[in-house]
């Protein structure tokens, strides 16, 4: 269900809904804000400015029609998510017998 | 069952008993580990309702939470006074929106909860009814209803709903300067002319009832306070809260030169809590049933915002469509 088709409220306003990403500085990835309404993507950037980087919390925003992502489906949590399971020597931690060999 | 699930797509459960069982199962462990539900999480009707409402009635006070504020930014004594105001009002206007954010990940969009609002059959903080009549009481709001605010917003950054709790980090990281800019009026009002320090009092008299109350009714007559702490949507009781601020302002009210209007507060060694004077709980429920001093005035101020922002969303609609249709035919 998407909440943006069953908007029946006031004002005549029925603009579509952003997804704020933020980069914080320089050599960090945008990482998801929140989000907020505006009618097209110029209007949500400024918006995501004045909503999201009053003090200086941005060095870049991104703003991305939430329609527009597509997720992993949350019922199928386990599945979808399994394969690495029983995996454990992907990590470097499996690997007990070099322990205290130094720089390894 | 859908299978886009961003934060706002919320998920319709509808494939029976056995999904509703897995889900409830699934939560139950989630909620018993002290992780996070998010939106597209099977979810308890009840438990989505309890937070729309707490989310929403918390959106809906930072946002009637302007106008006390906001009518006397005009008035403000000099221009960094004045710069300091519109910045915190600005904030309050930013808490609203991440809060109607976070509510509308449960489902509830947006215009409906602004509806409910104008219509009057919203709640908001009883707080907000109250008038501000003095620039002292810019004062007192800062440091006792922001104070207040913080106390029983710091606990909700741990909230079991993943939006919520993520907005109240962003918000509470703002409230501080809120606090203390209002506690430095009072203080140098207290240090001014003795007009000015008993114009101080004054306000800290008026509002300091009315900022305990801002921590709920007493844990006897809590209707959802159980449910919520058995959620961890709510980590400490109304009580618990209320104590706690006491116990911090009793301190700071001294570096104000000030004194707070509550003879009967004192520290009680056995409980290790701060014990205050009785509540005005009448006054409460006569507020909260819209009946406070301000009541009228904030909800027409607000239908009024609303219709006089009308042409600039109409224009705002507009611009972009005929801008769409010149990208299209460019
Ligand atoms: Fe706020
Ligand atoms: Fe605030």
């Amino acid at each position: 269900m998407n909440t943006e088709d069953t908007q029946t409220g006031s004002g005549g306003a029925h603009w579509p809904l952003w997804e704020i990403f933020v980069r914080s500085a320089r050599g960090l990835s945008h990482v998801h804000a929140g989000s907020l309404h505006a009618p097209d993507a110029d209007m949500a950037l400024r918006n995501a400015r004045d909503l999201y980087t009053r003090r200086n919390e941005g060095v870049s925003l991104w703003v991305v029609p939430a329609s527009a992502i597509i997720a992993s489906d949350p019922d199928a949590k386990g599945e979808f998510f399994e394969s690495p399971q029983g995996k454990d020597y992907r990590h470097a931690t499996y690997y007990t017998k070099s322990e205290g060999v130094k720089h390894l | 069952m859908a299978t886009q699930d961003s934060d706002h797509h919320a998920v319709a459960n509808a494939d029976g008993d056995e999904t509703a069982a897995a889900g409830q199962a699934y939560f139950d462990k989630i909620i018993a580990a002290d992780s996070r539900i998010e939106p597209p999480d099977w979810m308890p009707d009840g438990y989505r309702k309890t937070l729309i409402r707490q989310i929403s009635q918390h959106a809906h006070s930072e946002v009637i939470g302007m106008q006390p504020e906001g009518n006397w930014i005009g008035r403000a004594p000099s221009l960094k006074r004045k710069a300091i105001l519109m910045a915190k009002v600005q904030d309050e206007a930013g808490h609203g929106l991440y809060l109607y954010s976070a509510a509308e990940t449960l489902g509830i969009p947006r215009d409906v909860l602004n509806d409910q609002l104008i219509a009057g059959k919203a709640r908001y903080s009883s707080i907000f009814n109250y008038p501000a009549r003095s620039w002292a009481d810019m004062g007192a709001i800062g440091w006792l209803v922001d104070g207040a605010a913080i106390c029983n917003q710091v606990p909700l950054c741990r909230a079991s709903f993943g939006p919520y709790g993520r907005a109240m980090v962003r918000v509470c990281k703002e409230e501080s300067f809120h606090q203390r800019q209002g506690f430095e009026i009072l203080l140098e009002l207290a240090n001014g002319t003795p007009a000015q320090k008993q114009m101080a009092q004054d306000a800290v008299d008026g509002l300091y009832a009315p900022a305990l109350m801002m921590f709920g009714p007493p844990d006897s007559d809590s209707a959802h306070s159980s449910q919520s702490m058995a959620w961890n949507i709510k980590r400490f009781s109304n009580d618990e809260l209320r104590q706690r601020f006491v116990g911090m302002i009793v301190e700071q009210v001294k570096v104000l030169g000030l004194t707070l209007p509550d003879d009967d507060i004192r520290f009680n060694e056995e409980t290790g809590k701060w014990e205050y004077g009785e509540l005005d709980w009448d006054e409460f429920n006569e507020v909260l049933a819209g009946r406070g001093p301000c009541n009228a005035q904030r909800l027409t101020r607000r239908r009024e915002a609303h219709e006089n922002g009308a042409w600039v969303r109409e224009a705002a609609t507009a611009y972009a469509a005929e801008k769409a249709k010149r990208e299209q035919v460019a």
